[in-house]
């Protein structure tokens, strides 16, 4: 087999950097740490099943400036898969494929999500 | 003349054999998140923090936790299967794939068995 001498496709250094791709890779990565955030989700409702005693050890990590830190990120990828993933579900009915709606449509997900962002930061560590 | 079988024109699943059902299935969890996902937040604002009675009142609230999870899992589910897909080649793509697909089932049945736990109150 000679299929590891084959020329690869064009290294990703090869693109121009765009907004459309920059975001759609952005979906992604959002969508697998969400998966992350889904499995600590079960930890939370596992903790919860084991008693008030094996809570406290998961709050007390949640509570500490890291896992803060942590839940703080999670919002903000929260918010951007929402967003961006209404930006896709357009597209899957076929809506919104012009260069200058995608761009602006990516620059309204931007906007939202981190005006969404703020505000929920906000509620969870000013008010 | 069409060469596919009588079954195989009715059923429309091409080579692939399984149609479109992942990526419709995919569209469908990806709706329902939407009204979902933001419904929690705003649960989880009303929550003190960490307050272990308020926790366990919302999970064992059994529509809460079960729409959500079954959802957010499946959800989860396919999408990583695609990134796995379009990123990981040969062997190693297949046995991520199963592994995945494990953990997935492993994390559902952990939820549910977790979930029932407290609200049939053994916990």
């Amino acid at each position: 087999m000679t299929t590891k001498t084959r020329p690869l496709s064009p290294h990703l250094s090869a693109y121009k950097f765009r907004i459309t791709s920059a975001l759609s890779i952005l979906h992604r990565l959002t969508g697998v740490a969400l998966s992350l955030g889904a499995v600590l989700l079960i930890g939370w409702i596992l903790a919860i099943a084991s008693g008030e005693t094996a809570y406290q050890h998961f709050a007390g990590f949640a509570g500490s400036w890291f896992g803060q830190l942590i839940i703080a990120g999670f919002v903000f990828g929260f918010y951007y898969h929402l967003c961006n993933g209404i930006r896709h579900l357009f597209w899957d009915a076929g809506k919104g494929f012009e260069m200058s709606t995608a761009r602006a449509s990516g620059g309204a997900v931007v906007g939202a999500s981190i005006g969404l962002t703020i505000v929920t930061w906000a509620f969870m560590f000013v008010l | 003349m069409s060469l596919k079988s009588p079954l195989g024109r009715v059923l429309g699943l091409g080579s692939a054999k399984s149609g479109t059902e992942h990526w419709w299935s995919q569209r469908l969890t990806a709706i329902a998140m939407v009204p979902l996902s933001l419904w929690f937040v705003v649960q989880m604002f009303g929550m003190s923090s960490f307050d272990y009675n308020a926790a366990r009142a919302f999970v064992a609230a059994p529509v809460n936790a079960i729409l959500l999870l079954f959802t957010l899992l499946y959800n989860s589910m396919l999408g990583t299967q695609v990134v796995v897909e379009d990123y990981v080649r040969g062997a190693r793509k297949v046995v991520m794939l199963v592994v995945l697909r494990f953990a997935y089932i492993a994390l559902g049945v952990a939820a549910i068995f977790s979930i029932l736990k407290i609200s049939l109150g053994t916990a």
